[in-house]
């Protein structure tokens, strides 16, 4: 076959044919790979849910509600009392751009623990915000006494060294899921026992 | 040139990131660790081979004025493939790499190699071309990205072989830390070259 000549009419051939298969082959690829992206979008939200919520009760059902930007999943136990809730927060001042974290509360006001979801520190210093050493520190503390801000900023916070940012980011996520959890936890107790 | 001349050119003689300097930006980006670049390096691969085989078959129905747009479209889809098949069956890498992974599409090995060969020359060529550069560019990636994550994170293939709080040369994992290990790599084959 001899090479087209670059007239008008050849070259709007070439680009639309090229265009509308290119666009068949990625709809039908996009089809394919659906299903299994979404599971491991759900599996991942799953895992992290039972994490945070990790507690001796075990937990019979989960809710999911959003309020303003944040999503709630409250965990009710066998005979429908309120386990507690893992929030979905984030922080778009992180040093490499939006954190997201699980947050678990409990229904005494605890916080039970933090995993997070996504995150682009800088790898061996704001990322290790991924580690026990950091996180752990949250665990099973309550905010009314353990003031959501790194110490730098006067709260009680330890942060990661040299990544203030990183710390300052993280705490704030965990401070908007409280804020948030203290503001509707009166609504989410209600809601377990409605059912 | 043999076909078999067309394959091993990629790898050492003209390794696209040791020797040509092509596509630097994902190279010193995404060699944070071994396993890094390895993957971002079989990803670009999988486009590498696939682009030239469907560049080199359409070479004579695209018209040399809009052959550009042409080949971007052909690789901007089969880089949608790879982003789509990596976020299903293997989430965490395609976390990692994140960004790089669409950025295939500008990446200038890719389209060089349309353009200087596969536009060119027959399909199999094309083919024996794209996998020779792409696995070179795969050698290249998972060399500096060992050589970062040994340093930098004192470990291998996400397996660590120091103590937990031992200390390692941090920069390594950082930007910097990319130009120097690839300047001394770059330095390194030179001077095997020359001796050679």
């Amino acid at each position: 076959m001899a090479k087209k000549e670059s007239t008008l009419k050849n070259m709007l051939i070439a680009l639309m044919v090229i265009t509308i298969v290119s666009g068949g082959v990625l709809g039908f690829i996009y089809g394919l790979t659906k299903p299994a992206i979404d599971q491991v979008e759900a599996n991942k939200n799953k895992a992290a849910i039972e994490e945070v919520l990790k507690t001796d009760v075990a937990i019979a059902h989960i809710e999911t509600q959003v309020i303003e930007d944040l999503t709630y999943n409250l965990a009710f136990g066998a005979d429908n009392q309120f386990i507690g809730a893992a929030i979905k927060t984030y922080s778009k001042n992180g040093f490499g751009g939006r954190i997201d974290l699980m947050v678990g509360m409990l229904a005494n006001g605890n916080i039970n623990k933090v995993s997070v979801l996504s995150q682009a520190e800088t790898p061996g210093l704001g990322a290790n915000m991924v580690n026990e050493k950091f996180k752990g520190q949250f665990d099973g503390k309550n905010p009314a006494d353990f003031k959501l801000k790194v110490k730098k900023d006067g709260g009680d916070v330890d942060a990661i060294t040299a990544a203030t940012i990183s710390s300052r980011a993280f705490s704030e996520a965990v401070d908007l899921a409280v804020r948030g959890f203290e503001a509707n936890k009166d609504q989410f107790m209600k809601g377990g026992n409605n059912e | 040139m043999s076909n078999w001349k067309t394959f091993t050119k990629g790898l050492i003689k003209e390794n696209p990131i040791l020797v040509l300097l092509l596509g630097c930006c994902p190279t010193l980006a995404t060699t944070t660790s071994a396993i890094n670049g390895m993957s971002m390096g079989l990803a670009t691969t999988f486009v590498l081979i696939m682009s030239n085989l469907v560049i080199s078959l359409l070479k004579n129905f695209i018209p040399d004025k809009v052959r550009i747009p042409c080949f971007i479209v052909v690789i901007a889809s089969f880089v949608t493939v790879v982003q789509l098949v990596m976020q299903a069956y293997v989430p965490d890498i395609y976390e990692t790499l994140g960004l790089f992974i669409p950025l295939i599409v500008v990446n200038c090995i890719v389209l060089g190699r349309a353009e200087a060969f596969a536009s060119k020359n027959p399909v199999w060529p094309s083919i024996l071309d794209g996998a020779g550069m792409g696995l070179g560019f795969t050698f290249a990636l998972t060399v500096l990205g060992s050589i970062r994550e040994i340093l930098g994170s004192g470990s291998i293939f996400n397996y660590r072989f120091l103590a937990d709080d031992a200390q390692t040369i941090l920069i390594f994992v950082l930007a910097p830390g990319a130009f120097i290990a690839l300047g001394y790599l770059i330095a390194i084959v030179n001077r095997l070259k020359k001796t050679k």
